[in-house]
């Protein structure tokens, strides 16, 4: 038999601490991806705009899916 | 306790009398019970009666504080996160919309018996918000360059003397020749203004952005 329980305060915590590793970790992945986007674009370089463009919309939809996880664990909590 | 009937009963649930009822007294009888996760904790876990007074006074869950913290800090790096696509999408548009401008225009510069060797002249080109430099270093060269900095965008000042470019804000030196950083903070060679020169007349032709 499962039981489906909600998480504890606790459970929630350490499980926001992990999304939020994750998604530092992409921020930082996109901050770089302009920096590197704007700095071939402004040396005449097209071919990595859109590429760039979608990776960091790569990395937004991924950022998204996470923050949806988390207003579905609050959620299950009430 | 009273034998009369009449008395209210005493509503504790150890109280004399009412052992053995738990299973049929009503439920308001009993003490809410409390969220765990609603119990004020101190940060050094001890409990609130240990704690000092102006703890008391200030009660704050520690843990649910460092909880909100951490979601809210996450949604607003979502949010950061949506900023940089927009960023990425506004170079994109702004490429498209360059794109669809097409090539620039020949624009007549100066007359080649007016620039004398190691002299400077200043143009605009393609808009009349691009200022420019062109510099005759030699009897048969000629170079053109944007004048903004690829620092800061500060305006860059030709030293046709010692070869260099330099701008002034952040000490950023430049070639004179080929435009390329030699020194200081940019990183990026200067915009070159492709030249040409037909029966005595400097014309621009194009402008020529380089990463390396």
């Amino acid at each position: 038999m499962s039981v489906n329980r909600p998480f504890t305060r606790e459970q929630r915590t350490t499980i926001v601490n992990g999304m939020l590793a994750f998604v530092l970790m992409l921020v930082v992945l996109q901050l770089w991806l302009l920096t590197a986007t704007m700095n071939a674009y402004l040396g005449g370089d097209e071919t990595l705009v859109w590429p760039g463009a979608a990776a960091s919309l790569a990395c937004l939809l991924l950022n998204l899916g996470l923050l949806r996880y988390l207003y579905f664990i609050e959620r299950r909590r009430t | 306790m009273s034998d009369d009937p009449r008395d209210p009963i005493d509503a504790r649930i150890d109280s004399p009398g009412r052992e053995g009822l738990t299973g049929t007294a009503p439920a308001s009888l009993y003490l809410p019970l409390r969220d765990v996760e609603q119990v004020t904790r101190a940060p050094d876990g001890r409990p609130m009666d240990a704690q000092p007074a102006w703890r008391t006074d200030f009660p704050i869950d520690w843990p649910q504080d460092a909880y909100v913290e951490r979601r809210e800090f996450m949604k607003f790096m979502v949010l950061t996160s949506a900023a940089f696509v927009i960023g990425q999408l506004w170079i994109a548009t702004h490429n498209w919309w360059r794109r669809r401008t097409g090539d620039l225009e020949m624009v007549r510069i100066a007359s080649l018996s007016d620039i004398a060797v190691g002299a400077t002249r200043t143009f605009t080109y393609p808009t009349e918000h691009d200022p420019c430099i062109l510099v005759r270093p030699a009897e048969h060269v000629l170079v053109a360059f944007n004048q903004k900095c690829t620092h800061l965008s500060c305006a860059v000042i030709p030293r046709v003397d010692e070869g260099i470019i330099r701008c002034p804000c952040h000490d950023g030196v430049f070639d004179l020749t080929s435009g390329r950083p030699l020194a200081g903070p940019p990183r990026r060679p200067l915009v070159r203004v492709l030249l040409e020169v037909r029966g005595g007349e400097i014309y621009a032709t194009g402008i020529e952005e380089r990463t390396t």
